[in-house]
């Protein structure tokens, strides 16, 4: 037997992998689109005059950054059915576990963003009348995400690259998939490179377009 | 002390018979324990132009951000247009007033800034029709003509497309001139206009400033160190000093008899740089 098993590659991994790739992408998209949210709620809590909302915003950011995100996955799908009594589908209660902590890291990013945007922005428009939230949305988002678009990128591709937890709370994504074929076949060295392989051929072109977008939005380049 | 200052505050256009747009009452500012403003009266007439000049760290820039309200006053009161700024009136009582309080009188005064603050992700048409459109409610093509007819009065009509990193610091300045100005509001503030700028462009951006005091009636308060403009353009001249007014009159009177001490020393000091 040959170390490297082609036909077993092409005629039983392959094929089980492509049927559960768009797990792994939905998960990724939802829970990144859930980051992007809840990232930019908890940033500008964080910033908020009353104390009573910036504390406790501040206080769950520290929470949740500093526990492991399988820990929370855990948290939420096998306690949260004892606690509430709701059980949360496997790819729901995933979404939601790597949601919640992403959008903790993107609170930051977004709040690099925003303390880069200089204080005579702001008195421009006041000065121009804006009201409070138009000015957050005319004014200091655009110009506050634009620098930190890369970085969120970065996360992005972090994020897809720790799809593989949600195999923890039994996601058939693509590592899971991997590794059940693997403990029914007894060949491990197939699936799982194919596993890396379809992360790194995602991953890479997805550096490549933040790098292009990045470009794109250098209000210098003109 | 009032009475004294309204006597000063004369004018070539009888601003005397109007009641003033803009009252500072016994205006104190404090930062931390630096006392920055130390009690200002001072009464702006509508149409009226009034050059503030002083020594850096004088507070004349301090008097225009509590007006524009970017600064909140330790005391005293403001009113503009005989709606106190900083306060509201619930029962007879005065009380701080709230965000949607400031918004309302705020409408009233534009300002133009020494670093000029253009919003650098939008074209320079759209920096003059973002807030007409959002902030006062105007249809996109009202803005937008309101938005060209200002660019064209200050020579920059032809730049409408482009953003503002590729303009050149005076032509920024006329920009926020012009975006200023779509707001057609009735004090217009200048902090320092020409300060941040490459000494081949001060000329064109006083030139616009001159153009526009010439005609409407808004009232001007103009913070400069150009003494000659600030002779040509004012009705009045305030000289500051260490938190207070320290003299007040017509240009003629304050720039060739001035009374205090401080401000001989202050005009001498440009007499010496020849700045003026």
């Amino acid at each position: 037997m040959s170390v490297w098993d082609w036909e077993f590659t092409f005629a039983d991994v392959l094929p089980q992998l492509l049927q559960v790739i768009h797990v792994t992408i939905g998960a990724t998209i939802g829970a990144f689109a859930f980051a992007l949210v809840g990232g930019l709620i908890l940033a500008l809590g964080r910033r908020s005059q009353k104390k009573w909302i910036s504390w406790p915003t501040y206080g769950f950011i520290e929470f949740v950054r500093t526990t492991p995100p399988l820990v929370q996955l855990y948290f939420i799908f096998f306690v949260f059915p004892d606690l509430f009594g709701v059980a949360l589908p496997a790819i729901v209660a995933g979404i939601l576990g790597l949601g919640i902590h992403y959008s903790t890291y993107l609170s930051e990013v977004y709040r690099a963003g925003i303390e880069s945007v200089p204080q005579g922005q702001w008195e421009a428009a006041t000065a121009l009348n804006f009201s409070p939230v138009q000015k957050w949305k005319s004014i200091i988002l655009p110009q506050a995400i634009r620098p930190v678009v890369p970085v969120m990128g970065n996360y992005l591709i972090v994020l897809f690259k720790e799809t593989p937890l949600l195999a923890a709370i039994s996601v058939g994504e693509l590592l899971g998939t991997a590794q059940s074929i693997g403990s029914s076949t007894f060949r491990y060295l197939e699936p799982i490179t194919l596993v890396g392989l379809f992360f790194l051929l995602m991953s890479y072109p997805a550096s490549l377009m933040i790098k292009r977008l990045e470009l794109r939005l250098d209000l210098n380049r003109k | 002390m009032v009475e004294t200052q309204d006597a000063n505050a004369l004018t070539a256009y009888n601003i005397q018979d109007k009641d003033p747009i803009v009252k500072y009452r016994e205006i104190k500012k404090a930062f931390g324990d630096t006392e920055v403003l130390k009690g200002i009266d001072f009464d702006l007439y509508p149409g009226e132009r009034v050059a503030i000049i002083g020594p850096s760290g004088s507070g004349k820039t301090t008097m225009a951000r509590l007006l524009m309200t970017l600064e909140k006053p330790t005391s005293g009161t403001i009113e503009v247009d005989g709606r106190y700024l900083w306060h509201k009136e619930v029962k007879g009582q005065l009380v701080p007033a709230d965000e949607k309080h400031l918004h309302e009188v705020r409408g009233d005064i534009g300002m133009v800034f020494q670093h000029f603050n253009l919003f650098p992700h939008m074209t320079i048409l759209k920096n003059c029709t973002e807030a007409p459109v959002k902030a006062l409610g105007l249809s996109k093509k009202e803005a937008e003509e309101r938005a060209k007819e200002m660019l064209d009065k200050v020579g920059m009509l032809e730049k409408a497309k482009d953003y503002p990193a590729s303009l050149s610091g005076g032509q920024q300045q006329r920009v926020a001139i012009a975006r200023a100005l779509v707001m057609r509001p009735k004090v217009m503030l200048f902090d320092e206009p020409t300060s941040a700028l490459d000494p081949e462009t001060v000329g064109e951006v006083l030139q616009v400033i001159k153009d526009i005091a010439k005609q409407g009636d808004m009232a001007m308060m103009l913070i400069t160190h150009e003494m000659s403009f600030a002779h040509e353009v004012a009705d009045r001249i305030c000289f500051f000093d260490e938190g207070i007014i320290q003299e007040q009159g017509p240009p003629s009177q304050v720039f060739t008899q001035p009374k205090t001490e401080r401000l001989q020393e202050f005009l001498k000091r440009f007499h010496m740089n020849g700045s003026s």
